[in-house]
């Protein structure tokens, strides 16, 4: 019953960050029987009501919002958790390398993530996407790529910081590995500025992918995704339709409940640092 | 009663630890008259910068004055609002920090930063604050007083630094300046300029000033009166040539007792040598200076070397170098009859675990993230294959070795204090079961009693598991505790080197004799003196060094 406990020692907010992580999480898991229609189904006319005979309305096609917003919860937070720990993953693991390693290696390694930065990242993604296809996995990996440069510099500058400590120089004197010295010594040291670039980055996942959707280098429709519904439902604003506002306000609620929970938990492991 | 400056009354001071208000300062009382220089002693958690900056009406964040009466020159200073007090500060009261390095602007130029006071309360024109700038200047005894006010605080040494931030509080005419240990950070041979000036520039003026160190040599020379604080209560307060002599209290009593000095061991003269460093010549990567020159040091199993000098001569790259972190660029080492690779990466692993380093801050020497049983426990996995366990068994058992509770087992270095850090860190030293220990200044961050505790394990791991120390570090008082031969460096070289009786006793190299007369004694008179034995050109002092 550990989690329980852990949960247990977690302030307010980042309860109420786990709970709409949790409700979010709960509703991919179980959408295939979460979900009213099917993801595609076209069920009633075009822009029915919210509050009608479906609870939020139907799309610009007839399918109910209900249950693409179900869907799309499975397709879009798997492929932007899929896309920000491959981003996190590749970045930390750069920048731990070119800070502990130094010289030729950290030379090298800016300078590509220079020019990967240097070219703005929409167009970046447009470039390789339409080179190598839009599956599923094909975007994870490319978005990842993409966002893992930011990742780099925060954690080559953290971990060149960590790098100089007496603690890091006694694992080298001992004799200890790259790789050890990098998971041991200053990840767990690095975790607190990390984790926090990790909220924020995912959110910025979620924009990339709904603009790539809007560009038709998305994900494909009929699959439903968060971003690309609220793209595809935007007329709607115009006639007076608030449809694309609950896509819109699902994009929001997440990303506060992430940030909430990263937030405190941040907190929490620097307060144990500043003890004294 | 017509010259009481500054009275503080019952005074009670609380912080917030962990949520809670705790009291830091007990009802203390001080009176301070016009002229006179008390020094506030203790260990560090005393509390005596706490109750020394609450003269200027000031506490620390997380802190607040519960009760008690702050009178300055008949003023009352508590529940002031903080534009009456901004008006004292630095102009009725000033304050000396510890390090000056870290007080001063760096884009600013010295004597910018001297009149920015004087100018704002309205004393001086800027130009009037100049011409006084440079008369401090030249008292302080700072090196060309007319121009060096145009430097940047990066341009000055240490110890001119501290001296040119003396000059700053001075500038406004206060009449009481806190020193809260002004000479704590620099190196003894800079300390006695300093201690000499300060003591020159307050008594000539007859401003009164509270001195704050841990320091009860550097207190003797500088005070009058002396408080001894020890967790926030007054333990002895008295004249200050009185308490030395005689002092009243315990505790008085342990901070004055002089170490005492190992007996010389009597063990076989030709006992095996472990390592030899012949001949090392190394610099930095990218410099074209060699910070070591020609250096030749050899060290017998089961005993102690120690490496002396200030900072800056080279004593710690020495260590980086037999550790293999900074390859020498000339010269070999050779342990236990083999030449060692110069770099880290060509080490065997052998090699490795037989040398170890301890480090002078605990602090940062442990992954702040790491659990007291990994600490310990790593190297036992890494060098000897322990886990599981046998793994916390071991780690147990050097616990006890170095004298701390098992239960500290799943602690995080944070939760422990300086001394107890520096004991894990030998701990972890000790896991590796190491022929060789490198000591980097291991005690100089320590309060001193805890440094003798530490020197006393060192000791007495040594009389048990027979290990060699290379002992690096700047205080005589710890050679004199724990070596059997001393090496002294300065700026690269040695200057000289033998067992401890030949090098501690005359005749001395110059510079030794400069190192060793600088080391503050508890005789009041002592500076006054050596500042008249220097003058004369009795004794070495750095210019005389330096000049050569």
């Amino acid at each position: 019953m550990k989690i329980l406990e852990y949960i247990g020692d977690l302030n307010w907010s980042a309860r109420i960050g786990l709970f709409i992580i949790l409700f979010f999480a709960f509703c991919a898991i179980f959408a295939p029987w979460l979900a009213p229609y099917g993801e595609s189904e076209i069920v009633g006319d075009v822009w029915e009501p919210i509050g009608g005979e479906f609870v939020f309305g139907t799309d610009i096609i007839g399918r109910d919002m209900l249950s693409r917003l179900i869907f799309g919860a499975r397709n879009t937070i798997v492929l932007a958790l899929l896309t920000t720990i491959c981003s996190f993953t590749l970045g930390s693991v750069m920048g731990f390398i070119a800070a502990t390693k130094g010289g030729m290696i950290d030379q090298v390694l800016s300078r590509i993530v220079d020019i990967i930065i240097s070219v703005p990242t929409l167009i970046c993604a447009l470039i390789v996407v339409s080179a190598v296809g839009t599956s599923f996995f094909v975007l994870a990996v490319v978005i990842g790529i993409i966002y893992a440069m930011p990742v780099y510099r925060i954690a080559r500058a953290v971990a060149m910081d960590i790098e100089v400590m007496d603690y890091v120089e006694a694992a080298r004197l001992r004799g200890e590995g790259l790789w050890w010295i990098m998971k041991r010594e200053i990840l767990p040291n690095a975790m607190t500025p990390l984790a926090a670039e990790f909220g924020l980055r995912f959110c910025f996942v979620f924009l990339l992918i709904s603009g790539l959707s809007f560009l038709g280098l998305g994900l494909q429709p009929p699959l439903a995704d968060w971003g690309a519904m609220v793209r595809s439902n935007s007329e709607g604003i115009a006639w007076g339709f608030l449809h694309p506002l609950i896509p819109a306000s699902c994009i929001a609620l997440l990303t506060i409940g992430i940030n909430l929970l990263v937030d405190s938990l941040v907190h929490k492991a620097s307060g144990l640092r500043d003890e004294h | 009663m017509t010259d009481r400056l500054l009275e503080i009354r019952d005074i009670l001071i609380e912080a917030e630890i962990e949520g809670q208000w705790t009291p830091i300062v007990n009802n203390l009382s001080m009176t301070l008259e016009r002229g006179e220089i008390v020094g506030l002693i203790g260990e560090s958690g005393a509390g005596k910068s706490t109750f020394g900056l609450c003269a200027l009406g000031y506490t620390k964040p997380g802190c607040r004055i519960v009760s008690g009466s702050i009178k300055l020159d008949g003023m009352e200073l508590t529940g002031q609002p903080e534009s009456v007090l901004r008006e004292i500060r630095g102009n009725k009261v000033a304050y000396v920090a510890q390090s000056a390095a870290a007080s001063f602007n760096p884009a600013h130029t010295l004597l910018e930063q001297f009149s920015e006071a004087p100018v704002q309360h309205g004393k001086m024109k800027t130009s009037e604050a100049a011409i006084r700038g440079r008369e401090l200047y030249k008292q302080l005894d700072l090196p060309e007083p007319d121009t060096i006010g145009e430097r940047y605080p990066h341009q000055v040494s240490g110890g001119q630094l501290q001296r040119a931030m003396t000059a700053m509080a001075l500038g406004s005419n206060p009449d009481i300046i806190i020193f809260d240990e002004p000479t704590t950070a620099l190196d003894v041979t800079t300390q006695i300029e300093v201690l000499s000036a300060i003591k020159e520039a307050v008594k000539s003026r007859h401003v009164a000033a509270i001195y704050i160190t841990h320091d009860l040599a550097v207190v003797a020379q500088m005070a009058d009166r002396i408080m001894v604080l020890r967790y926030g209560d007054l333990i002895e307060e008295g004249d200050a040539r009185e308490m030395l002599a005689n002092p009243k209290e315990d505790y008085t009593r342990q901070l004055l007792a002089v170490r005492s000095l190992r007996e010389q061991r009597t063990g076989d003269a030709r006992e095996d040598t472990i390592l030899e460093v012949e001949n090392v010549t190394a610099r930095y990567p990218g410099t074209t200076t060699d910070v070591l020159q020609d250096i030749h040091v050899k060290l017998q199993k089961g005993k102690t070397v120690a490496i002396v000098g200030e900072s800056g001569s080279g004593k710690s790259t020495l260590a980086r170098v037999i550790t293999g972190l900074l390859p020498p660029s000339t010269g070999s080492i050779t342990y236990r009859g083999e030449v060692l690779p110069p770099g880290l990466k060509e080490k065997s692993k052998e090699n490795l675990r037989s040398i170890q380093m301890i480090y002078q801050m605990a602090d940062v020497a442990m992954n702040p993230r790491q659990r007291i049983r990994e600490i310990i426990g790593r190297p036992l996995e890494f060098y000897h294959d322990i886990s599981g366990q046998a793994n916390e068994a071991r780690v147990l058992e050097l616990l006890e070795k170095i004298e701390i509770p098992g239960s500290y087992m799943d602690r995080y270095p944070a939760q422990l204090s300086g001394g107890e850090k520096q004991r894990i860190c030998i701990a972890r030293a000790l896991a590796a079961e190491p022929e060789l220990i490198i000591c980097d200044e291991v005690t100089s961050a320590l309060d001193q009693l805890v440094a003798e505790g530490i020197l006393d394990l060192l000791q007495n791991l040594q009389n048990d598991l027979n290990v060699s120390y290379l002992f690096i570090t700047h205080d005589l008082a710890t050679v004199k505790a724990i070596a059997d031969e001393i090496v002294v460096m300065y700026q690269g070289r040695i200057v000289e080197q033998g067992p401890k009786k030949e090098i501690l006793e005359p005749p001395w190299e110059d510079y030794t004799e400069l190192l060793l007369s600088s080391v503050p004694e508890m005789d009041p008179d002592w500076l006054d003196e050596l500042v008249q034995r220097r003058l004369r050109g009795e004794a070495p002092t750095a210019d005389t060094l330096r000049q050569r």
